[in-house]
């Protein structure tokens, strides 16, 4: 038997049954045992009971993308396998106690909890199923006590050695079942870095300079915010869990005044809230960047899946009109870089930067290179005693100042201002000033990030995504072959790169996949460049489009 | 040393009307500000919306004339950035006890080392007339046309059933009072809560200059402000309503002074980086 090039693993029990320590010492050792993995969650919206689960695809070739298809079910729970049924093929091994597994044709037991009962307590079920799955996959036993070990590491030493034999044993058990499910090993990734969405976000942040974050929890932004408070000691960030969203985002505004950088991490619902502050942010013309991960809608909807629809609500957010940046990234080395990137634009142009992902990228997991360095640039001025906040400038921006640097005095209103910050009802004033904030735009355009393009030149049809979709579809299109495909992809969603016009000028097929029941992407290109865009590929169930769906859709989109 | 006029700002175009009660306020914060000798470039005046908002538009330091019951969230945070900055909250009842009402609570809580001046007119004087939290049951209005039907908001009895480190009242048309109770608010350490009567003369013509001299009195010199139980019964007496510092616990921790970047290094947040 040959050693397979993937194996495709889905875990899935209640929540609480520790799903999420299996997703991430199982990542760890795969990595440690030299090989590539791609993890990638979907969970229900309770703390007990139902039924959540992970996907790790672990190759010993890059894998970025979220797939259907399972080669090997874990299953903890009663409910796993109906839930996930549509998933397996003929060949899919199912794998738990007899309980759960017995009437699947191509069922092995295992008695995880009896096995963990031996070792004294059936809690250690979790540290033997990791154990079965890295022996089943032949991947490196000493990763397993290492990982095993650190995983657990502020715990006692009774506790760390009972799970690291309660997994030593699983690897045995998992070795002598003879499943034909070893992988090759091929690449070395011992340099590569696991890191997750939420935490590239985190990161991007800290290289952003941030070292101001006050939020408000909700799923599936919470992440971001754990993170960067577990940086906070190290990299000195001020960390408020904030009464409302409200509060949240006037505190991080009026932190930039004062002259720290801050973000915020919310999710729609939250962010609804946020939007009078964002107008207040447009008006004072003080930065904020703010981080909001995507979930579907409206109000409670689905609160713990994906969705790509608060797209129009950051393109509107805030009444009247002011310049504003949208990120959304295609992956986490892109949630590292436009993070960071979204502070130095912000204080650069003092406007609101968005960084809009999804549950599908803060949650899933792959394996990255060095993560590019961006450096921080920060745009505060010393004042003199003459200071004007809103000097009037050529390209609409007024050096900022902040209180305590320098002799003048930083003085910002909501209401309509001159240029020293007093209120004013001047009509004259008031165009300037609407004028002078508009004026940003024309530099805000010429830094965009161009979309990125991938097939051949000489393409008739053109795919187009956003966001977090972006390894889906690159995947699905090299599956697909077709010589006349190409795919671009914005990870600027706004203002729209006005380069992009010219692929679609080229284009003589143009498809839009969207996370989202109304193509709000398409919408906004339509708008954009005047063209026509009614073919669209929309997904709105609140779970992340697969490879395989992709190349389906676009299949019977295509006829191919 | 500073004088009053120091903070003046020229020409101001000031928005409110003659006789208006701020405007015993405002010479009452300046005249605070230099006998506590605070250069502009030191303070900061944050504040909501309203016509007790545009206090910093004519105050000489550094401003903050943010969005309708924000002034507190905006004052925190800029405490946190820049400790070394004096901040003052100041808006009025509408607005701190009404939109606010969340953040006021959990400003409380918090107990950053910041001024929180709330002019307290009992009306809502800019949208002309209506009654604000604090609008006593029964008073009629432009829009309460029947009177009010719901009890009037205590922020007095709830600020010390919070254990705020400070809690005062005062009326705008005493003036060494107030010009007393403000400086002891900007020293205080720790977040000092300074509830001001001050009279709406165009829309409230009930709680006149005359009925707040009628329906106060200032506690003695012998009132100890650190008994919370006494403090408790004053703020929550209905015949008349006193002036001075009502509770005081100057053992709170300070906000800002626990944060993380705070425990090894006090320079401000703002200013790492910068060239000093």
């Amino acid at each position: 038997m040959q050693p397979l090039e993937e194996v495709s693993v889905l875990i899935s029990g209640a929540a609480g049954q520790g799903i999420q320590t299996v997703e991430q010492v199982l990542t760890a050792i795969v990595k440690d045992s030299g090989l590539y993995v791609f993890a990638t969650k979907e969970y229900m919206s309770r703390v007990r009971g139902g039924n959540n689960s992970t996907t790790l695809r672990i190759s010993c070739k890059p894998v970025y993308a979220n797939i259907d298809r399972v080669d090997l079910l874990l299953v903890l729970n009663e409910n796993a396998i109906e839930r996930h049924r549509w998933r397996m093929t003929p060949s899919t091994i199912v794998l738990g106690e007899e309980k759960f597994v017995r009437d699947e044709p191509n069922h092995v037991v295992v008695e995880f909890s009896k096995i963990a009962e031996s070792f004294g307590n059936k809690i250690y079920a979790n540290s033997v199923a990791i154990g079965v799955l890295a022996g089943i996959m032949n991947l490196d036993v000493e990763a397993v006590s290492k990982n095993i070990e650190k995983y657990f590491s502020g715990k006692s030493k009774q506790l760390i050695d009972v799970n690291v034999s309660s997994a030593l044993k699983g690897y045995e058990i998992g070795r002598s079942l003879g499943l034909k499910l070893e992988l090759r090993k091929c690449e070395e990734v011992k340099d590569k870095r696991l890191l997750n969405g939420s935490l590239a976000v985190a990161l991007g942040a800290v290289a952003g300079g941030c070292n101001f974050v006050s939020s408000y929890p909700m799923s599936p932004s919470t992440a971001v915010f754990t993170e960067l408070a577990k940086l906070a000691r190290e990299h000195g960030i001020l960390v408020e869990q904030a009464e409302d969203e409200i509060a949240a985002a006037n505190m991080t505004i009026a932190a930039w005044y004062a002259g720290a950088r801050g973000m915020v991490t919310t999710s729609g619902g939250g962010f609804a809230l946020m939007c009078e502050a964002i107008s207040l942010a447009g008006m004072i013309e003080t930065p904020i960047v703010v981080h909001l991960g995507q979930r579907p809608g409206p109000a409670t909807g689905l609160p713990t899946r994906t969705e790509q629809a608060d797209l129009n609500l950051v393109l509107y957010a805030g009444h009247g009109e002011f310049p504003r940046v949208v990120y959304a990234p295609g992956s986490i080395e892109e949630a590292y870089e436009l993070t960071a990137r979204a502070f130095n634009i912000a204080d650069k142009f003092q406007i609101p930067v968005f960084v809009l992902t999804d549950q599908y990228l803060l949650d899933s997991y792959y394996l990255v290179d060095e993560l590019k360095s961006v450096p921080m640039e920060r745009y505060v001025i010393k004042t003199d005693s003459n200071y004007r906040r809103y000097e009037v400038t050529e390209d609409g921006i007024s050096p900022r100042g902040i209180p305590g640097y320098g002799e003048g005095l930083v003085r910002v209103d909501s209401d309509e201002h001159d240029e020293f910050g007093h209120i004013t009802e001047s009509a004259l004033v008031r165009r300037t000033m609407v004028e002078k904030r508009l004026r940003k735009m024309k530099k805000i355009i010429e830094e965009s990030v161009p979309p990125k393009f991938s097939g051949p030149d000489d393409y008739e049809t053109l795919i187009v995504s956003w966001g977090s979709t972006y390894l889906v579809v690159e995947e699905a299109l090299k599956i697909l072959n077709e010589p006349r495909i190409a795919h671009l992809h914005f990870s600027q969603v706004y203002p729209v790169p006005p380069v992009a016009g010219t692929y679609f000028e080229k284009a003589r097929r143009i498809i839009f996949i969207e996370q989202n029941a109304t193509g709000q992407l398409a919408n906004l290109i339509k708008q954009t460049f005047c063209i026509d865009t009614p073919e669209r590929i929309l997904k709105y169930d609140g779970f992340p489009y697969s490879v395989e769906q992709i190349v389906k859709a676009v299949r019977e989109k295509l006829g191919v | 040393m500073f004088r009053p006029e120091d903070y003046d700002i020229p020409n101001a175009d000031i928005a409110w009307c003659p006789g208006c009660g701020n405007f015993g306020i405002i010479r009452a914060l300046k005249m605070a500000l230099a006998q506590l000798n605070l250069p502009p470039q030191k303070v900061v005046i944050v504040s909501g919306i309203g016509q007790a908002a545009k206090m910093p538009q004519y105050v000489k330091a550094h401003m903050f004339n943010g969005l309708h019951g924000r002034s507190l969230p905006a004052a925190v945070a800029i405490k946190m950035v820049n400790p070394e900055l004096v901040v003052i909250a100041e808006s009025g009842d509408g607005c701190t006890y009404g939109e606010g009402g969340n953040h006021f609570i959990h400003t409380i809580r918090r107990n950053p080392d910041i001024t929180n001046i709330v002019h307290n007119n009992q009306i809502y004087g800019l949208t002309k007339g209506q009654a604000s939290p604090t609008t006593p049951r029964g008073q009629i209005t432009t829009l309460q046309i029947d009177g009010v039907h719901v009890d009037p908001f205590n922020p007095i009895a709830v600020a010390v059933a919070m254990d705020a480190s400070f809690v005062a009242r005062t009326f705008s048309g005493y003036l060494d009072l107030t010009v007393e109770i403000f400086k002891q608010a900007i020293q205080h350490r720790g977040y000092a809560l300074v509830d001001v009567f001050q009279p709406c003369v165009s829309f409230n013509k009930v709680n006149t200059y005359e009925w707040y001299r009628q329906n106060t009195y200032i506690l003695p010199d012998s009132y100890n402000p650190t008994d919370r139980e006494l403090a408790f019964k004053v703020a929550t007496e209905t015949d008349k309503f006193a002036l001075g510092i009502i509770y005081k616990n100057p053992n709170k921790p300070i906000f800002e002074e626990q944060l993380v970047p705070y425990r090894n290094d006090k320079t401000p947040v703002a200013l790492r980086g910068l060239e000093v």
